[in-house]
């Protein structure tokens, strides 16, 4: 709670909103306190009185002598219970409708949104008018009329977020403990709907104050003499020429009440939306951001694409996330190199920090280099990373179905990254697109350029992704988990595609994943991340055969095998560290069975004879 | 051994919509009638890549959808009302993904005590006392009970949603790749406790997954699945080791295994065939090697091929 007060005040206009409505609101409140005349009371002798004229009537008088100071305090007292008590009333029956179409879905739900389009087909007003016809002119009926048009704002709403949750597993599970739907309904949907629901009301009250007061300025509302905004404006409309503060005085509370709650609603709406809190719409930069502290040291380049000292850290609020910290890695032409590792372990950001591609904020790279053919990729602007983006290094990542763009056919995605690279004519571009589906042996290439992604299966979406990656005949791809989403039959083609296209065209890959599996068959060399170092690092079969840290040696003994038959499985207990509070030394030593003293000190080297390297104290092998 | 579980010609058709004009289409056939048996206290392992009803099959069986056809019978007794209430106390289920099953705005002893209550009538004291048997068991502390879901890592969060399952005492529990959203090393924490507690509990499990080696180390029998049928069931020891339908064998050579070089068991871009429009005789003869006429033609019916091993193939791979 404090945490939402906190974010809703750091929204200034928000802020400012909520000052003038709890201004207003406080002032309401002890109407019935203050020192005024009585609002109803007619004095036609001192009709149309100017602000500051007499004393007594700080705010003038109205056509019927009436002070307008007192009828503005019990007007507003009376447009914002009726507009607010609308948006409860609309709010409830129409959250309750949304809910319960959403839930049961199917014809339930047919029917019941069917009549809310229906309702909503009516210009709105046309419908208040309707109903209030229809039950007659009165406050009360007035109400009555804005709640009933605003229900299917509401119904909509719910409904859509409820078909969401309906859905959810934690639904099924309430089921299967007993639960009748009425009980799901009350004690799992509800609460999840609940901040919906103030958001959509947080947002909606200041236009039903609006909607009585129209009615009211209509005659349609608030009857003589009991006085409201909307019919305070009503009566003043044929002084506004001679008087006009007659109706200024509840034209500007008006105003002021609408659009404070406004600031405010969308203060709250902003504060309690989880996708705004995270930040997840607020624009990420072009390229991360690069912030190192001192010269990078010079070194010699090791392979076609080398990674120095890299550190990429994620800084939000006061903590700062080391998702990698300092790693030194490279791949040579025509190698594949496999970096494995558990969630968490930094493996995906390292590969992204390649082309500065993690999100800024909050990433920023803090340190080292990454140098391509000698050149610091780091120290490059947009522009010149834009055009190594793909030309040199081309990614390939693990969903095809979110990376794809779900409204282009294959063809136009496919010529786009030919284009961006390179001026070709659109028959040129739709020539390549064809070759580079038959490079990855999509069946009937000619028929697969008109699909959408949708159209196709996950192994042939996969495989246009991997096309893309090869548009523009980069010189290394980086796959970050490509087959994880995949099933096993597939995984295998796109394993051997992978590496016919490797043997093929002389490219290096980095291939990111977690199975031991897949690294023995596809890599050539291989390192394997904990915490966001490498702990250890070699050509794959020595490693496998003999790996020499603990985790990795334990982490082999994790991964079931097939063809080993029913059996316990070795696992390692406990939990990776949290890289925003890394353990000093060694990462592994709060979990590892060797671990001494020495391990929880000071910083332990990568250490070795190339090609094999390790960071441990105490290794199962000599290397 | 007595039978825990016992289904007969269960399949399930989901309905397509009418068009305007016309009949109706025939329907989308998740799962073409099938019968299985699992003994009690057995592993009962179920592979088959997506899309081939496992998950169809698994929501079945607890209740939450209705079969089109057949009949689902647990220790004996036929349980033909869809109220998931009375499969509850029999039959559980743990769910793929471990944190969307738990509900964020809910502490786990809320969660936890839903079964406990509505399935039992627990007062407060013995809920009190249950809850602190089964987080003894699955090695959860007593804490976490004041928590919310968005606190715990993965692991724990499976922890708690199979002692949501204990906590409804149930006979059997349906695991639906309890596992694949895991890490490797916690992965094999999840295993371990998964098998003592069917020791300790005497429990009978349905094991869903599409990692065959998984599947293996848990498993006693192994079903697989392909486009909505039973092509296979044998021991899970010798299934994978001597397959008899294609499939199955297609499947065990496509796992990565360390120490065996990268080959495609299936060069050709194959595909799952189209559910709107299922070819006619044998589903998988689109990407058999041995497929005939006749595959294409009939659909095979499960037959015994050796002590304990069922496959559904006109030409099964020689033993």
């Amino acid at each position: 709670m404090s945490a939402f007060l906190k974010l809703l005040f750091r929204n200034r206009l928000a802020a400012m909103g909520a000052v003038v409505l709890g201004a207003i609101l406080l002032l309401v409140l002890v109407t019935p306190l203050l020192p005024l005349p009585d609002p109803n009371v007619t004095d036609t002798s001192q009709r149309f009185l100017r602000p500051f004229e007499a004393a007594g009537h700080l705010l003038g008088t109205d056509h019927l002598g009436r002070d307008l100071l007192a009828r503005l305090l019990y007007g507003t007292r009376l447009s914002l219970a009726v507009g607010f008590a609308a948006a409860v009333i609309a709010a409830f029956f129409g959250s309750a409708i949304g809910i319960v179409a959403g839930y049961f879905g199917r014809r339930t739900d047919n029917i019941i949104m069917r009549g809310v389009d229906m309702l909503m087909a009516f210009p709105y007003i046309l419908l208040a008018l309707a109903i209030v016809a229809a039950l007659g002119p009165g406050l009360l009926n007035a109400l009555i009329a804005v709640a009933a048009v605003n229900i299917p704002f509401f119904a909509r709403n719910i409904r859509g977020i409820t078909v969401g949750l309906a859905a959810r597993e934690f639904v099924d599970a309430a089921k299967l403990s007993g639960k009748g739907h009425l009980r799901i309904i009350l004690t799992e949907v509800l609460p999840n709907v609940l901040p919906v629901i103030v958001i959509a009301m947080s947002t909606t009250v200041g236009w039903m104050i609006l909607e009585t007061a129209g009615l009211s300025f209509l005659g349609l509302g608030s009857q003589p003499p009991v006085a409201d905004l909307g019919s305070m404006l009503g009566e003043a409309r044929a002084a506004l020429i001679t008087a006009p503060h007659t109706s200024v005085v509840p034209g500007l509370m008006i105003f002021l009440i609408v659009m404070s709650i406004n600031l405010l609603g969308d203060g709250v709406r902003d504060a309690l939306d989880p996708r705004l809190k995270s930040g997840a719409l607020s624009r990420p930069r072009s390229m991360t951001r690069v912030d190192r502290k001192g010269p990078v040291r010079e070194a010699a380049q090791k392979g076609l694409l080398d990674l120095q000292a890299l550190e990429t850290q994620f800084h939000v609020g006061a903590r700062v996330y080391r998702a990698v910290g300092g790693v030194d890695l490279h791949v040579k032409k025509g190698e594949c190199l496999g970096i494995i590792g558990e969630s968490g372990s930094g493996k995906s950001v390292t590969a992204l920090s390649v082309m500065g591609l993690v999100a800024s904020p909050p990433g920023v790279i803090t340190a080292g280099a990454v140098r391509y053919d000698g050149h610091d990729l780091l120290s490059s602007g947009y522009r010149e990373m834009r055009q190594r983006r793909g030309e040199n290094v081309a990614y390939i990542f693990q969903d095809p179905l979110a990376t794809l763009h779900p409204l282009y056919k294959v063809e136009d995605q496919l010529a786009e990254a030919i284009q961006s690279h390179h001026r070709v004519s659109d028959g040129e571009a739709r020539e390549r697109s064809l070759e580079l589906l038959r490079a990855v042996r999509i069946p009937n290439p000619e028929s697969r350029l008109k699909n959408y992604p949708h159209e196709m299966s996950g192994g042939m979406r996969q495989r246009v992704g991997i096309a893309m990656a090869l548009a523009n005949d980069p010189d290394v791809i980086i796959a970050d988990e490509p087959t994880t989403a995949l099933d096993v039959t597939v995984q295998a083609q796109i394993l051997a595609l992978l590496d016919d296209l490797r043997r093929e065209r002389g490219l290096a890959i980095v291939f990111i994943t977690h199975d031991f599996g897949v690294v023995a068959q596809l890599c050539d060399r291989v390192a394997v991340m904990y915490a966001g170092r490498i702990v250890e690092e070699g050509p794959t079969k020595a490693v496998l055969d003999a790996p020499a840290h603990p985790y990795t040696k334990r982490l082999i003994a994790c991964v079931p095998e097939l063809g080993g038959g029913q059996r316990e499985l070795a696992a390692i207990p406990g939990l990776p560290p949290s890289v925003d509070d890394l353990p000093p030394g060694c990462a592994f030593a709060p979990r590892c069975h060797k671990a001494r003293d020495a391990c929880a000190q000071g910083e332990i080297p990568l250490d070795g004879t190339p090609p094999r390297a390790v960071r441990c104290l105490y290794p199962e092998e000599a290397v | 051994m007595t039978v825990a579980l016992k289904v007969e010609d269960l399949s399930k058709t989901f309905a397509l919509k009418k068009p305007l004009f016309g009949a109706a289409p025939p329907g989308v056939r998740a799962v073409r009638p099938m019968s299985v048996e699992v003994q009690r206290g057995e592993t009962l392992g179920i592979v088959g890549e997506s899309g081939c009803g496992k998950s169809t099959l698994a929501r079945m069986l607890v209740g939450l959808l209705e079969p089109s056809t057949g009949r689902i019978e647990i220790a004996g007794k036929a349980l033909d009302n869809a109220d998931p209430a009375a499969f509850g106390r029999l039959i559980q289920y743990v769910f793929q993904d471990p944190i969307s099953s738990l509900n964020p705005r809910k502490t786990i002893r809320q969660i936890m005590e839903a079964p406990l209550r509505l399935l039992y009538g627990m007062n407060r004291e013995a809920r009190d006392k249950r809850i602190a048997e089964i987080f003894d068991s699955v090695n959860l502390r007593h804490e976490f009970l004041h928590r919310y879901p968005h606190e715990f890592s993965g692991g724990q969060a499976q922890r708690i949603g199979i002692a949501r399952a204990l906590a409804a005492a149930p006979e059997i529990i349906v695991l639906d790749e309890p596992v694949s959203a895991l890490d490797v090393s916690v992965q094999a924490q999840v295993l371990n406790l998964l098998g003592r507690l069917r020791e300790e509990f005497d429990l009978t499990y349905l094991f869903i997954s599409h990692d065959l080696a998984v599947v293996e180390a848990v498993s006693d029998r192994v079903v697989v699945l392909y486009f909505g049928s039973v092509v296979e069931v044998g021991n899970a020891k010798t299934i994978f080791n001597s397959p008899r339908h294609p499939y199955t064998r297609l499947l065990a050579e496509s796992a990565p295994v360390v120490g065996r070089p990268l080959t495609a068991p299936e060069q050709k871009g194959t595909e799952l065939p189209d559910p709107l429009n299922p070819p006619p005789g044998c589903a998988f003869a689109g990407r058999c090697p041995k497929a005939t006429d006749i595959c294409r033609r009939e659909d095979p019916a499960l037959r015994r091929m050796g002590e304990d091993q069922f496959a559904a193939c006109h030409h099964p791979i020689e033993a």
